[in-house]
Formats: C-alpha cells, structure tokens, sequence
C-alpha cells in the first residue's frame, strides 16, 4: 500500500502529460486521418518557447504561466504553417502524409540541435511549484499535481469549444462525416486549418508543462510521440473520453512497471500492453459507431 | 502487367549481378567493398520493404526488429565462435563469475544460428501479422505499432548490458564460421556472400512481382474490400509479403554483421527503421529496383556524409522525405518516366492507385 500511492500519483501526473501531448494528436488524427510525427517536436518548441520567454521574464513566477499562451500560439503557428505548405497538397494519401512529417520532425529537430546548446537548455520552475503536497504520508512533488491541473484545465476547454461553439460544432460535424459536412455548407478546408492550429498549439502547452518534468533538448519531442499515438489509438479516435482513460491508464501503467523493474523496461512492458489491447479492441476503447466496413 | 517483357528486368537484374559480384571486388579497394558490403545489406532489407510497402501498401517502420532478429542470431554465434569454451569477455566484465545466459547456449551451433536467421523473423512476423492483419488493423496504426516494437526492442537491448551488450553493442568478431574475419580474401567472401544474397532476393521478389500472387497483393493495396468481397483473404495476402519482409529484413542483418564488425541498439532503433524507410522511398517504393538503389544511396549518404557533416546530412535526409514523398511519390524510379513521357510503367508500380481509393474510404467513413 505505502509503495501504491507514489505509483498512482506520479503515474497520474505521467498521465496527464501524456494526455497534453495526445489531445492534439487525437483531434487532427481523428479530423483528417493525418498522424502528424512532427506533433513531438511542436511539444519541444512550446519548451524551448518556455526557455526564450524566461529570458525576456526573468521571474519565473510570471515567467510560466505567461508562456502557456505564447507556446500555444507558436505551436500552434507552425502547425498552420505545416498544413498550409505541406499537409494539404495530401489528404488523398494519408499513410505519406506520415512518412513527411517525419522529414519535418528530423529537420525540427536538427535546427533546435543548432540553435540551442546540444545538452539542453533549463527552464527554471516557477517558486509556487517547489512545495510538496503530504497525501496518506507521501510528499508528493507540487509540480506533478499542477501537471494534472493543466491537463484537466485544457480538456474542459477543449471540450466546453468542441461543445458550445460554432467553430466547435463544425469540427465535431467535419469528423462525423466529411462529405455531409461540406454539403451543408461548412468550409472543411478552414475547419481543417483551424484544427490544425489548435492541435498543434496543444502541444505547445504540453511541452511547456514538459519543461518542467523532464529535460528541455531537441530530443524531448522524439520521446513523446509514439506514446502519445498509442494513447490516441487504445482511446479511440473522436472521443475526448477514451483518450482521457487511455492517457491515465498507460501513466499509471508505467508508473508502476518502473517501480517492479526498471525504467526502459517499463516502456517495452507498457508498449506491449498497448499493442495486446489493440488486439482485443482495434477500435480503441471508445469509438463512434459508423456503418464502415473496416 | 510486368509480365510483358520479363527480359527487360531479368536482364537488368543481371547487370545489376555482373557489376556488383565481378566487378566491384576487382575495382574497389578493400576499404569501399567492405562499405558497398554494408549497402547491400540495407538494401536486402529494402527489397523486403519494397515489398511489403510498396506493393503491399503496409507501411512497416519497424524493419529493424527483424534486422536485429538477424543480425543479434549472428553475433551472438560469432561472439561465441571468438570466446570459444569461455564466457564472452563483456560478461565477464560485469561479473568474472557469470554464466552465459541460458538463451545464448544453442547459438553455439552454427546450423541452429543459420536456422534461427530464418525461422526467428518468420515466427516473430507471422504471430504479429496475423494477430494485427487478421483484426484489420492498418494503416497509420499498424505503421506506428511497428516503430512501437522497434523502439520497445531497442530500448530492451539497451537496457540489458549483461546479456545482450547493451549500448556498446556486440563486437570484435575475429572468425566467421571458421574463416578468419581479418584475412582480406574472407573479406571478400562475406562481401560476395551479402551482394550475392541480394542478387537472389532481387530474383525472389522478381518471381513474386509477376506472379499471381503479386497481382493479389497488388488488388489488396488498391481496393481491400473489393478483394475481400472477391472471397479472398487480404490477411492472408498480406501476412505473406509482410513475413518474406521480414526474412529480407533478417538476412540483411545478419550479413550486416560480420561485415561491419559491430552490432547495437542504434543500428536498429526507430532512426535505423526509418533510415531503411528512406532508402525506400527514395528509390521508388513499387519499383523492381528503386529499393535497392535507394537503400544504396542513403546508406553511402549515411556513412560518408553522416560522419563528415552530421548536421547537413540530417536536413538532408529531412528534406529527402518531404520533397521525394511531396513531389515524388514513385522516388527516382519514375524519374525517366516524368521527362521522356516514356510509360512503359505498369499500374502496379504505381504507389497510389490508378482509381481514387481515397474516397472509398471516405464514402466508408
């Protein structure tokens, strides 16, 4: 029991991490069929976005919750950017669309090899996270719960948009069905825009919230992106919920892996659980129920 | 189909042997046939590809599990073969007293090592082909699933120092199945062994391309459903390209060893697999030869570039897949195709379909 507790707490905050870095992935996997592996290092430059932002606010108190918007909208940018140059010209073959990013991310993450210095860079944590919050006798590092709180902050946004707005309801119609969509009026193209916009600004936050967990180098995003795609795929594709459990599940799952053996053979273990899963239920643990054949 | 004129890729597969088998070990010095070695061992692995992937249309980014399936059954044997009767000396290492691992011991035997570099990747390929084609799982997810394998498979290599090497990898090979490794002439052999052994997957995807099998694999590619209505199974289709991949993928890695000296995670991680890819799409994923040739060439890129200008080779390499993929979806091979308006190409080269399947799916969805 004394060993249980730690493992559900870090591994809940190891899940909402993961959750950041998958809810962008699962809203413009789920959109347009479109894995985009640059997603990882959109994530790296939301905290390389930390770093520079604590150069100009030196204070760190000020210096983090300021960049969770800056790294949402630069993320965010260069993922329009990504869509508008590359990603349109194919959505008719969905599996390269795969292969190019990858090209993206390695040139991604050459250029932030360069510019950076090569063993990372650090991003001071603000003074408000420094204390521990004592649960059931554990000292539970404050940073990790602020983790869980961003990831609940931003699925209730995301969710609240998805639900209340116009914008919203043109994305959730556009998912549905495509064809449907159009016919009745609404620009998919825009629609696919601005999904990518906020897909990608997503990652920006969750690497901002990364920054202050791990490391911040150029390989930080690499890390991340099979991870998060396993959540999106054991979650289901267009159903916030099914990432939500997946994300915690696969947290608490490595977690407790890492604490039984050791840290790289909790991802092989945790991996393996992913892809067993995916046998039992291909379509992830929630789906929308379509009359598709596949 | 590609059953027209057969001579004309025979006779190009001839060359090909002629120039690789007798003329390069006369023209290169020993230093650029042991690296023409090591293309063709990528290359083996990308015929593989070219199979799987562009007749098959099963993206496979985790080659390099059955890469390493081959080549770790290789080092293991030649790292024994060098030991002799005692304990490798990187076990030693860690502990003068350590037994050798149980799993290593039948690896003493060369026939069960040049048995398991077959039947290792076709038993590991066919529980996960089946498993996943016989689910229909496809397409971004099988592709991700795999890289998934390949980074779990690396970072288990990694982690266990004391069995496998870990990091550092397996190395210091001195025999290769009783030849000395260091004799310029048995350099020359296992050279002509790997090239040769391309020579004959070359044949054998050849042999499947025009049979009807290719024909089969090539209809599940384009329109699955349209297949399974037709009473086949594209599982069934598709778990044999992705196992005789698989076998590609693990002779090339177990010739990879004994003519690069060395074996380790890096050489088989998520970055190795996707290298492998490059080569692929560079070449011409659907084409006879493209794999080949493009595995060649991002392998000499790889080893000459990568070591001299890291930094370029890597934008590069990233600018490779965005233009050739972007722009070039059938790679280099479709090149003379473009500038002479010269079709001689038949639909199955072609990666995407011939009819928009895009909006299949799209109706299905």
């Amino acid at each position: 029991m004394d060993a249980l507790i730690p493992q559900l707490l870090n591994g809940s905050a190891q899940g909402a991490l993961l959750l950041l870095a998958a809810l962008g992935l699962s809203l413009t996997f789920g959109q347009m069929g479109v894995i985009n592996m640059a997603h990882g290092e959109f994530l790296m430059l939301g905290a390389f976005t930390a770093y520079l932002v604590q150069q100009v606010i030196a204070a760190s108190d000020l210096s983090i919750p300021v960049a969770l918007p800056v790294a949402f909208v630069v993320a965010g940018l260069f993922g329009l950017l990504l869509e508008v140059t590359i990603i349109r010209w194919m959505y008719r073959r969905p599996l390269d669309t795969l292969l190019v990013t990858v090209g993206v991310s390695l040139i991604l993450q050459q250029a932030a090899l360069q510019i950076f210095p090569s063993q990372g860079v650090p991003v001071e944590k603000p003074s408000w996270l420094d204390g521990q919050l004592n649960i059931l006798g554990y000292e539970w590092p404050l940073r990790q719960l602020f983790t869980i709180v961003l990831a609940a902050v931003c699925v209730a946004a995301l969710s609240a948009w998805l639900k209340y707005t116009s914008f919203g309801r043109r994305i959730r119609a556009t998912v549905h069905n495509r064809d449907l969509a159009e016919t009745t009026g609404i620009s998919t193209r825009t629609i696919d825009r601005l999904t990518f916009f906020v897909g990608s600004g997503l990652a920006g936050v969750a690497g901002v919230a990364a920054s202050l967990i791990g490391g911040t180098n150029s390989q930080m995003g690499a890390q991340y992106i099979i991870p998060a795609f396993l959540v999106v795929a054991a979650g289901g594709i267009g159903q916030l919920k099914g990432t939500i459990i997946a994300a915690w599940a696969v947290g608490v799952a490595l977690s407790c892996f890492a604490y039984w053996t050791t840290g790289s053979l909790a991802q092989v273990l945790a991996f393996i659980l992913v892809i067993v899963f995916l046998q039992l239920r291909p379509q992830g643990l929630f789906t929308v129920r379509t009359r598709s054949l596949a | 189909m590609t059953k027209l004129k057969p001579w004309i890729s025979l006779s190009g597969i001839g060359m090909f042997a002629v120039v690789l088998l007798a003329v390069a070990p006369l023209v290169l010095t020993d230093h650029w046939l042991t690296n023409l070695g090591k293309y063709c061992c990528w290359a083996i692995a990308a015929v593989g590809i070219g199979l799987a992937w562009g007749r098959g249309g099963m993206l496979v980014m985790g080659q390099g599990v059955f890469f390493a399936l081959g080549a770790y059954a290789m080092a293991m044997h030649l790292t024994l073969e060098t030991a002799g009767d005692r304990v490798p000396g990187f076990m030693v290492l860690y502990d003068p007293l350590a037994p050798l691992p149980a799993f290593w011991e039948p690896f003493r035997s060369a026939g069960f090592t040049l048995l398991a570099i077959v039947l290792l990747p076709v038993i590991a390929a066919g529980i996960l082909g089946y498993a996943l084609f016989k689910r229909r799982v496809k397409g971004a997810y099988f592709a991700i699933l795999t890289q998934a394998l390949a980074v779990a498979l690396a970072t288990l290599i990694s982690s266990t120092i004391r069995e496998t090497g870990g990091d550092t990898g397996l190395s210091d090979f001195k025999l290769f199945f009783g030849f000395v490794l260091n004799d310029p002439a048995n350099k020359v052999m296992v050279y002509l062994i790997a090239a040769g052994l391309l020579i004959v997957c070359l044949l054998a995807v050849w042999q499947f391309y025009r049979s009807r099998f290719g024909e089969l694999l090539v209809a599940t590619r384009d329109a699955e459903e349209r297949v399974r209505f037709l009473g086949y199974d594209p599982a069934n289709i598709k778990l044999v390209a992705f196992v005789v991949s698989a076998l590609m993928a693990s002779i090339g890695g177990a010739m990879f060893v004994p003519i690069v000296g060395i074996i380790t995670p890096a050489e088989i991680g998520a970055a190795a697999s996707i290298l492998m890819i490059a080569g692929v799409a560079f070449g011409g994923r659907a084409s006879l030869f493209g794999p080949a040739l493009g595995a060649m060439a991002v392998g000499w890129g790889q080893s000459s570039l990568g070591s001299t200008w890291p930094d370029g080779w890597t934008y590069i390499l990233g600018l490779l897949f965005v233009v050739v993929i972007l722009l070039l979806p059938n790679g280099l091979s479709s090149l003379p195709a473009r500038f002479t308006g010269w079709t001689r190409r038949s639909p199955a080269e072609q990666p995407a379909p011939a009819f928009d399947a895009a909006e299949l799916e799209e109706v299905r969805s």
